[in-house]
């Protein structure tokens, strides 16, 4: 879940992070008040959940609290990224002598947060790392230990900084690898840090994206930040297909078929368990096949649930086949998936023997399973295939990949 | 009386349907809904949930012997 800009400037203040003087508002009056407040020249950002706001004129200067309100007002028409902005950051324009670059992400490979730093910010990151990669430091941290210091120092001081400017920058980013983890953040990232003519430091900017499944637990932080509980802060908006996963998974409340995300390819996927989803799709598209959509099942969802998700998929335009896949299954019955599938073609008027490129779920009833997939001449697997090697037989099933 | 899905079938005899008793058992031991109580109190097959029958037996243990087959139809017609 991404927060807009004014809200990520209030975590890190939070943080106890230096930030400049800022406000939010959503007309040229609030502008013109938070820029009164600000007592200098100020900059109007526009606050949407996309990039490329400096290219579309969503960033504007001003010398005076009345040319801010003027600027808010045209900031406020233009549509950035395909969104219109939720109101304007209001912020002090600082004199800075040299940008920095800290940010914290997640590292899904390593499963633990890894620290970013570079003297060379305001730029991207990525950017940085190609062009001057002696000028980028990384560490991993980890998520269940206290965070002490010197791992931000050690950061700091890889990419050669060092005296009062690195003992004055090691708060700063251990504050924010501090956040990173009291918050469930994915991403927190200020760029840039900058240096003000005093030698202090400052947060100018800052990016915060908090794991989907942990807003349960910063309810009260979300609250006071004004995020709605329907505010789904996605990068894009869901499309019918998946608003129609959605409304197959809330149908019932036995076990999990939905977490739908469309893609365009030819072959439909029912998949999941632990993990089982992210497995089977990537392996999907490492043997050269093109999924048509993204989605879980697991917990032992009803045989109705399992057919109406089985059928969404069916019937999307462009799907050629399913493949029902998901890892060895201990709380989800092989044999009611078996049927919900089935079901699904033979309501759909389609042959399971068709549409089914393969069935691969060991686990759970698994015998009953077999059975009913028999019956109906479907090609199954047990667990003696592997997930790598089913998702390979059903793309060659479906004519695509190496 | 009889009532068949695509996967599962339940047959219960006619004596054992119009028992008010039974038929309170059976809609309060099928995990799925597959039974219900008629207005009348008699027992009534619910056509949509026959197809969710998840073999529990719960049913077959509260009925008498005979009142109530499970019919597994994708396995030859074998009975639980």
């Amino acid at each position: 879940m991404r927060f807009y800009e004014y809200e990520a400037r209030e975590i890190v203040r939070r943080a106890g992070i230096p930030v400049t003087e800022f406000g939010f508002a959503t007309t040229p009056e609030e502008a013109k008040a938070a820029a009164e407040k600000i007592d200098g020249p100020s900059v109007v950002k526009s606050q949407v959940l996309s990039g490329g706001r400096m290219k579309a004129g969503g960033v504007q200067f001003a010398d005076t609290p009345d040319e801010a309100a003027a600027h808010t007002a045209d900031v406020l028409k233009i549509e950035i990224g395909g969104q219109m902005p939720r109101g304007v950051l209001v912020d002090t324009k600082a004199e800075v002598e040299q940008e920095y670059y800290a940010g914290v992400v997640w590292d899904g490979t390593a499963k633990r947060p890894v620290i970013i730093f570079s003297p060379v910010g305001g730029i991207d990151i990525e950017q940085v790392a190609e062009e001057q990669p002696g000028k980028v430091g990384r560490r991993q941290i980890s998520n269940l230990l206290p965070l002490t210091g010197f791992e931000a120092k050690e950061v700091i001081a890889s990419t050669g900084v060092t005296g009062s400017e690195l003992n004055k920058l090691v708060p700063i980013v251990t504050k924010l690898a501090q956040l990173f983890i009291a918050n469930d953040m994915t991403l927190a990232e200020i760029n840039p840090i900058g240096r003000l003519p005093d030698g202090s430091f400052i947060a100018l900017d800052a990016h915060m994206e908090m794991e989907n499944e942990a807003r349960g637990r910063h309810k009260k932080l979300l609250a006071e930040l004004g995020v709605g509980d329907d505010e789904t802060r996605e990068a894009r908006e869901p499309t019918p297909f998946e608003l129609a996963g959605e409304a197959v998974d809330s149908e019932d409340h036995r076990g999990v078929a939905g977490n739908v995300t469309e893609f365009d390819g030819n072959l439909g996927l029912v998949i999941g368990a632990g993990g089982g989803s992210l497995t089977l799709f990537d392996a999907v598209r490492a043997h050269g096949g093109k999924p048509a959509n993204y989605c879980e099942i697991g917990g032992n969802p009803s045989v109705s649930k399992t057919c109406g998700l089985a059928k969404l998929v069916l019937q999307k335009p462009g799907v050629d086949k399913i493949a029902v896949m998901m890892s060895i299954v201990s709380n989800t019955r092989v044999d009611i998936v078996a049927r919900g599938v089935i079901k699904a073609c033979l309501e759909l008027g389609m042959d399971p023997t068709e549409k089914i490129a393969i069935f691969r779920i060991p686990g759970a009833w698994e015998k009953q399973g077999f059975l009913i997939l028999d019956a109906y001449g479907v090609e199954y697997a047990d667990r003696s295939v592997s997930m790598h090697e089913a998702a390979r037989r059903a793309v060659e099933k479906i004519g695509a990949g190496s | 009386m009889r009532a068949e899905g695509i996967f599962i079938a339940v047959e219960v005899e006619d004596g054992a349907g119009a028992d008010a008793a039974l038929a309170a058992k059976l809609t309060e031991v099928c995990p799925v809904d597959i039974f219900a109580v008629a207005g009348s109190g008699e027992l009534e097959l619910v056509g949509k949930n026959i197809d969710e029958c998840v073999l529990c037996r719960l049913c077959l243990d509260v009925a008498p012997e005979g009142a109530v087959t499970i019919i597994k139809r994708y396995d030859n017609d074998s009975q639980l």
